[in-house]
């Protein structure tokens, strides 16, 4: 699966793993082909050819995640160099919306790993937690197209929500307590 | 002893409420005998004066006067010339009713309503069982009842009234305060529910009840199609006002609630345009092609004209509001003109005014919030609430006296049918379009929340007063559709308002979370926004986040600029969020008194990080390192110590011991004496007191003179024992009721904390007369 058009089984093996329409693939690929240039693989400087996300704050954060090998389910951690159509498609899948026909325990499951793919992207040491300082270089990322404000004001922010979380359950905040 | 103390107030003001009544009962008495001079009582003026003062002839208030005056001049020429002339002692006491009859009934009017209000929170135990609304109809009906039975006609809920000062408080209420996000992510589940729901109800009704009236022997054939369609599209639109008085009182879940009352404020075009269409057409033979067409045109013309009425207002109003911080005082008043202003225009083209309401309200919000001061906020927040809630109460106590004044002609057949049609239209509607929604929808509407929607579908006094506006002329069987009209809306609200919050109950609905909006919330929500965005463009799929993100982009760059004064245009929204909370959570600090326990999140976090023996908290996970503590410790002083000088500044606000007549008259008056003192050198945060009398300058003085005494320290660690305490330090001003405790400088706590205060803060702090949420550190 690169440049060439996929057999029909392939594409039926990628929706079944992925949980995508024919149609969906269809249309990613074609996109997955615009952003890589016709190449194979992407990398994190493909995504430079995306105009719009110039504007978006937290615009490392998202290309990064989409190299996290946690999210493409790879390894614990790390970060992949490039990453080919079938881990585009895996991370893409973690925004589909809840379908109607699944049952408690698969929704549970998907609800599990979307808010996992969000803990990924605070916690950049990928160490399993999100710390104070990687909470604050959050609320900066955020705030980070008014350059005319000081660190200052993102420090207390992020101080102020880390003490709040901490008013609930003290400590750091840990992957599996976040998510309950 | 619930019960005891209830009851007690309860029988107190039962007599109370009843006297008021049966005044009210009298006035239109003095208004049909003041305008016609008996003259049987030319003979027998001199009785009527102590019959005046027991209240048991009140005809003759205006009567006696007039013919005193008559007689006694006639008497002086009927005497012989000879005689001294007769002349009238100057009267000491006089009595003008006419002169002051129309604000007096209206402010009786309106006492009534709110001493109803009054009393049925004096009475719990009736107003858990039945909605408000309800039992303000039911009042109404008495005091319809009790006018009619003195023999008076009661008044009717004028349409010119209803529309021109009733409705707007609340319309406008309800549009400042529209929670934008709920309703924007709806947005299209809410114009399918107002438009096609509207139309399908209007159209299903009116045609059903054209095929009942032509079923012969009801006598109702005389009635046509039109005017059986424009009955439908009267009574098919959901009304606002009942809405909002049920829903506020189950705390239903926020999606069910702007669902329900997005439908019934954007279903007011649609009602707007079938009303005039069907009106204009039930003169005409026959209805064209083109007239359908232009029809279906006006109908876009109307909504979107609102819509751009109110729009334009709502930029001139923020504009406006650029300029105002030199004269506070006046800040609310043109929120509120601005926006009547924009309903008056809209209604003047005949344009949706309820949406030219809504829209001037969401679009002035934002930046006239980050222009006006906090005091200003506060006044046009408990205006528009004080406002909208007696209008509220008012319309449902009309509404039941002009059900008992009103002309009414019953027919079984065409009564009962138009309310069993209304029911079936409803949820066949609501089904339907939930069907089709569903497919578009990423959270889909369950069954249990379409029943809510369809049992949510209230009428109210808007199809009344339309109702109301026929003409005779055009409408012989007017009457007829008011019975009907008022059948309906008594159904609903009483039946479907009153089951609603058992039913509610019963299905177990999710009802709104009271929790308040944290920072942390704020963070996730926006990161989520850049990342859903980001993502969508990565897909290159434009969709609702991409257009949103455009036009956040567009506003800041260039919308802000122009009407948000000074620095605050360029503030970002997380920055202003928080500090919008920091602000909440010192007042709420004040106001709780300050003593020990302190509310927000924060000072819970110090008591236990720093105390972790004298609270039992419950250890999740294994106890912090050392020096973890110590830094979070730090910060955690850091931080305080930054709120704590933002409270200060609060403190001398009079914001707090909110039941002191002298300190709320402080409060109203402070705005216009703002007092600057004389800025110190930059070392010692400057603290600005308002005026609460003339002696307080001297306040300020003793304040600051104690912090330049004092040298700074951070709080030494064998304080943190017992923990932070607070104790407020209110500045002590003369005249005030002793209301503030002299300051107790002598406490250990209170020396620290005026330590930490002295603290030299990054800049001085910004003045009282500052905008709402004060400009950066």
């Amino acid at each position: 699966m690169g440049s060439s058009h996929s057999m029909p089984e392939e594409i039926q093996e990628l929706a079944d793993k992925t949980g995508f329409t024919l149609e969906q693939i269809e249309h990613l690929h074609r996109r997955f082909k615009q952003i890589s240039g016709d190449q194979p693989t992407l990398r994190k400087e493909s995504f430079d050819r995306i105009p719009d996300l110039e504007f978006n704050p937290i615009r490392s954060k998202i290309v990064r995640a989409f190299f996290d090998k946690r999210n493409l389910r790879q390894a614990p951690d790390g970060l992949a160099d490039e990453i080919n159509f079938e881990d585009f498609l895996t991370i893409m899948s973690y925004f589909r919306p809840i379908e109607m026909n699944m049952d408690e325990e698969q929704l549970d499951h998907f609800r599990k790993e979307k808010l996992k793919f969000l803990f990924h992207m605070y916690d950049s040491d990928n160490d399993g937690k999100i710390t104070l300082q990687e909470y604050r270089k959050v609320v900066e990322e955020l705030l980070s197209r008014n350059p005319h404000l000081e660190k200052e004001s993102a420090r207390s922010i992020a101080d102020g929500a880390m003490m709040e979380a901490a008013s609930i359950c003290v400590g750091q905040m840990v992957g599996p307590l976040w998510v309950v | 002893m619930q019960a005891k103390g209830s009851r007690a107030p309860s029988l107190r003001a039962l007599p109370f409420l009843f006297i008021v009544a049966a005044l009210l009962g009298l006035l239109p008495l003095l208004h049909s005998h003041g305008l016609q001079p008996n003259p049987m009582l030319a003979s027998e003026p001199p009785h009527h004066y102590p019959a005046v003062i027991s209240g048991s002839e009140p005809g003759d208030f205006t009567a006696a006067p007039h013919d005193v005056s008559q007689e006694i001049r006639p008497l002086p020429n009927r005497t012989s010339p000879g005689h001294v002339k007769y002349r009238k002692a100057f009267p000491v006491l006089g009595i003008d009713y006419t002169h002051v009859r129309i604000p007096f009934e209206i402010s009786l009017w309106i006492l009534l309503a709110c001493l109803m209000k009054l009393g049925f929170h004096v009475i719990p135990s009736v107003s858990n069982i039945v909605p408000e609304s309800c039992l303000l109809i039911v009042v109404g009906l008495l005091v319809g009842g009790l006018i009619k039975g003195v023999g008076e006609s009661p008044p009717i809920l004028k349409s010119d009234i209803f529309f021109l000062f009733l409705l707007p408080p609340i319309i406008l209420d309800a549009g400042y305060f529209l929670p934008l996000r709920q309703f924007t992510e709806n947005l299209g589940t809410i114009l399918i529910f107002a438009v096609v729901g509207t139309l399908w109800n209007a159209f299903f009704l009116g045609g059903l009840m054209y095929a009942v009236c032509q079923i012969s022997g009801t006598g109702l054939s005389h009635i046509g199609l039109l005017a059986n369609l424009l009955f439908g599209s009267i009574i098919s639109a959901v009304d606002p006002v009942a809405v909002l008085a049920v829903f506020e009182e189950i705390h239903i879940n926020e999606l069910l609630h702007i669902l329900v009352f997005g439908e019934s404020l954007l279903n007011d075009a649609v009602t707007v345009v079938l009303y005039h269409l069907f009106e204009e057409f039930a003169n005409f033979e026959q209805v064209t092609v083109t007239d359908i067409i232009l029809g279906f045109l006006s109908f876009f013309v109307v909504s979107l004209g609102g819509v751009f009425v109110g729009v334009i207002y709502g930029v001139i109003a923020a504009f406006t509001s650029r300029f105002t911080s030199h004269i506070r005082v006046i800040e609310p008043l043109f929120v509120f003109l601005y926006s009547y202003m924009a309903y008056l225009s809209a209604e003047l083209f005949h344009l949706s005014g309820i949406m030219a309401l809504i829209a001037s309200g969401v679009v002035m919000r934002p930046y006239v919030e980050a222009n006006i001061s906090h005091k200003s906020h506060t006044t046009i927040k408990y205006f528009l609430k004080m406002w909208s809630s007696v209008s509220e109460t008012l319309i449902f106590i009309f509404l039941g006296v002009s059900t008992v004044a009103g002309q009414h002609y019953w027919n079984w057949t065409f009564i009962i049918s138009t309310l069993i049609f209304c029911l079936i239209a409803r949820v066949l509607g609501v089904l339907g379009l939930t069907w089709f929604i569903n497919k578009f929808r990423i959270v889909k509407l369950t069954p249990k929340d379409q029943f809510i929607i369809a049992y949510g579908g209230l009428r109210g006094a808007i199809a009344f007063s339309l109702g109301y506006l026929l003409d005779y002329e055009h409408f012989g069987m007017r009457d007829m559709f008011l019975t009907a009209i008022i059948t309906v809306i008594f159904f609903t609200v009483f039946v479907q308002g009153m089951t609603i919050r058992p039913l509610v109950d019963l299905l177990a609905v999710k009802k709104k979370q009271e929790t308040k909006r944290s920072i942390n919330e704020e963070i996730h929500t926006q990161f989520l926004d850049h990342l859903l965005t980001g993502i969508e463009d990565i897909c290159g799929h434009y969709g609702h986040h991409h257009w949103k993100d455009k036009l956040n982009r567009f506003n800041k760059k260039y919308v802000k600029k122009c009407l948000i004064a000074g620095e605050r245009s360029k503030e970002p929204q997380l920055i202003a969020f928080y500090h919008k909370m920091e602000m909440k959570q010192a007042i709420e600090l004040v106001e709780s008194g300050g003593l020990g326990k302190i509310p927000s999140a924060i000072s819970t976090v110090s008591m236990q990080n720093i105390n972790p023996k004298a609270l039992p908290v419950k250890r999740i996970l294994p106890a912090l390192s050392k020096n973890k503590e110590e830094e979070i410790r730090k910060i955690l002083r850091n931080n305080l110590q930054k709120t704590r000088q933002r409270i200060n500044n609060y403190l001398t606000v009079p914001a707090h011991k909110l039941d002191s007549p002298t300190m709320s008259r402080a409060r109203i008056g402070s705005d216009p004496l703002a007092y600057e003192p004389k800025s110190d050198s930059g070392n010692l945060p400057i603290i600005t007191i308002d005026p609460a009398s003339p002696q307080s300058p001297e306040s300020v003085d003793l304040v600051n003179e104690e912090l330049k005494g004092t040298s700074c320290l951070p709080p030494s660690p064998e304080e943190d024992e017992e923990g932070l305490v607070m104790h407020v330090m209110e500045p002590s001003s003369p005249g005030t009721d002793n209301v503030f405790t002299p300051g107790a400088s002598d406490s250990p706590s209170n020396q620290r904390m005026m330590r930490c205060l002295s603290d030299p803060g990054p800049q001085p702090e910004p003045e009282e007369g500052e905008p709402f949420i004060p400009k950066g550190k």
